[in-house]
């Protein structure tokens, strides 16, 4: 069962600020899904973390630059919310605080 | 303006008529674009219809009069709103990415872009691809052209209804757990989730990376094909896009053979006219002389709980690029940290919010070897169950979906209720193999509602599911 303190860990991991009401509703969908999708517990399987994932393997290339630079810069960044010149703007982060409330 | 039979029309067909110049590609733009402006405000399939549609239909007549058209020039698609445009919005009908415009195009979009195609405009979708009914769209429901009281599926609803409602020829969607198929089916249409890797997913905005594809929607099974074999191949933009070599397609002497997964067509929730209408495709295949045998799937009923462990996983890593810095909607806090929280909690929609939750929750520590790693491991012993079954059969055959299209409202309030609907599509996104989704007839209900059948082969057989596509729905 999903309790209060998780959903709250888990909201601040994914940094979703949710209200009261929506962490409720949470609680009570993410608590039924788990409870569907609990049955592959039963399942006869062996974990192996030490294998490979279907047939997926390394596809390497040049590190090289394929494009002019500067050709996308000012299509990429005048979708940015807050700019300044030519860097995206983000408020202060030293010495800010670490608390999660909004 | 000419009168054109939008109804019966294929992409064969028109290519034919603007060759002939029976029309030109900027009458059939304008016929489509006529039949929009009547039926779309009632269906809502479109975001947006682009206001230069009829300069691209000039572009593609222009293309045809020096005799360089290929089958899709002057051919109008709709694009689904997860697919990048250069230029153009893009927002997985997200409040997040409202007015986004893409700055490159995808792949799947360059190639068509070669091929002289006009795009009509960008349809409804569950936000970023999630759900099965576009009722998460942030833009408002997509309703079903054969009851406009039901849904038409999701996620790639809009795609779907386009092209039922004859508002475009073909179109784009793209199918993480059935997002193609089961809209494809719930509209009467037919859709095709291709093996993972033919069609780059450059320019697709990932929902679960290891599942997504880009699909073709069409009336017509040739219209899917011919669509599918202009936008497939390897991509030095996308390391998991494969060739034509990659898999070697086996030969087939004689009919091919269709299996049927019975034991596990028996479970609840199947609607019954689905099933009669299934069996009846079913004497329909061997009629035409296909030999129709039972094949066990013995982890099957696993496929749909794995599905909702490694899906929201990959949500949740994918999502995290929504922060509010690099594009999309800011809202601002007291510091960054606020600014994510609240960015991120008012830009995505509550089935969103789920998934980046259950996502977070079965990567966590402590949790993760119990759910997905676990879940990885029944995927591959799912993806090895179906190798094996295509040792004594071809194809495999069942339902899309569990149900018609059913009503708006029905089942948005119980989220485990609309991840049913996906029980029979899932398994193809989790193995990696081709399937495509087939109309397969009505429902006794008032108004008729369109069913489907889903075939699934081996990976890169894609040609094999065209071919008994084609022979079920007499196209040869």
């Amino acid at each position: 069962m999903i309790t209060d303190k998780d959903i709250n860990k888990l909201a601040d991991l994914a940094r979703l600020g949710l209200s009261d009401v929506e962490k409720q509703k949470l609680q009570k969908d993410v608590g039924s899904i788990l409870a569907y999708v609990d049955q592959i517990k039963s399942a006869p399987v062996e974990i192996d973390t030490k294998g490979r994932v279907g047939s997926v393997k390394n596809v390497m290339r040049e590190d090289e630059v394929l494009n002019e630079t500067g050709s996308n810069t000012e299509a990429l960044l005048s979708e940015a919310p807050k700019r300044e010149g030519q860097y995206l703007k983000v408020k202060k982060i030293l010495g800010s605080s670490d608390s999660f409330e909004i | 303006m000419k009168n054109i039979d939008l109804k019966n029309l294929t992409v064969k067909k028109a290519h034919d008529a603007m060759i002939k110049g029976e029309f030109s590609a900027s009458d059939l733009a304008e016929a489509y674009l006529e039949q929009i402006k009547k039926v779309d405000p009632e269906i809502h399939a479109y975001l947006e219809v682009y206001g230069d549609v009829k300069e691209q239909a000039k572009k593609a007549d222009e293309k045809i009069k020096a005799g360089k058209a290929t089958l899709l020039t002057g051919i109008p698609i709709a694009v689904k709103d997860n697919i990048l445009i250069k230029g153009r919005i893009a927002s997985s009908a997200s409040k997040i990415l409202e007015g986004y415009k893409a700055t490159y195009d995808a792949t799947a979009i360059s190639k068509l872009k070669e091929e002289g195609v006009v795009f009509l405009g960008r349809v409804n979708m569950d936000e970023f691809a999630m759900g099965g009914s576009t009722e998460n769209s942030a833009y408002g429901v997509t309703k079903n052209p054969h009851d406009t009281l039901r849904v038409s599926g999701g996620s790639s609803g809009g795609s779907a209804a386009a092209v039922a409602m004859n508002g475009a020829l073909v179109s784009l969607g793209s199918d993480t757990g059935g997002s193609v198929r089961q809209p494809a089916s719930l509209c009467g249409i037919v859709g095709l989730k291709p093996t993972y890797g033919s069609i780059s997913r450059h320019g697709l905005m990932a929902m679960g990376s290891s599942l997504d594809q880009i699909g073709p929607l069409g009336k017509t099974v040739t219209d899917v094909e011919i669509l599918f074999n202009a936008i497939k191949g390897k991509d030095s933009k996308d390391s998991t896009s494969i060739s034509d070599k990659t898999y070697l397609p086996k030969k087939i002497s004689g009919k091919p053979v269709i299996g049927v997964p019975r034991e596990f067509l028996k479970g609840p929730g199947i609607n019954p006219e689905v099933l009669k209408n299934f069996n009846e495709a079913l004497e329909k295949f061997e009629k035409l002389g296909f030999k129709v045998v039972d094949v066990k799937l013995p982890n099957i009923s696993y496929s749909l709980p794995v599905y909702y462990i490694v899906m929201p996983a990959e949500v949740s890593s994918n999502m995290s690029r929504f922060d509010g810095v690099k594009y999309g909607l800011l809202k601002e806090g007291k510091d960054l940290m606020g600014d994510y929280l609240k960015s991120r909690a008012e830009g995505f929609g509550s089935e969103v919010r789920r998934r980046i939750i259950l996502g977070t929750y079965v990567l966590s520590a402590g949790y993760y070897d119990a759910y997905y790693n676990r879940a990885i491991a029944l995927r591959r012993l799912i993806t090895e169950d179906f190798i094996k079954a295509f040792n004594d059969v071809d194809v495999i055959l069942t339902p899309t979906a569990p149900s018609p299209a059913f009503k708006i409202g029905e089942k948005i309030t119980d989220p485990l209720q609309l991840y049913l609907e996906d029980i029979f599509t899932v398994t193809a996104n989790l193995t990696g193999m081709p399937a495509i989704s087939l109309p397969s007839g009505f429902t006794s209900d008032s108004p008729a509602l369109p069913l489907g059948i889903q075939m699934t082969a081996r990976h890169g057989e894609e040609e094999l599911l065209f071919n008994i596509g084609k022979t079920f729905l007499n196209e040869l």
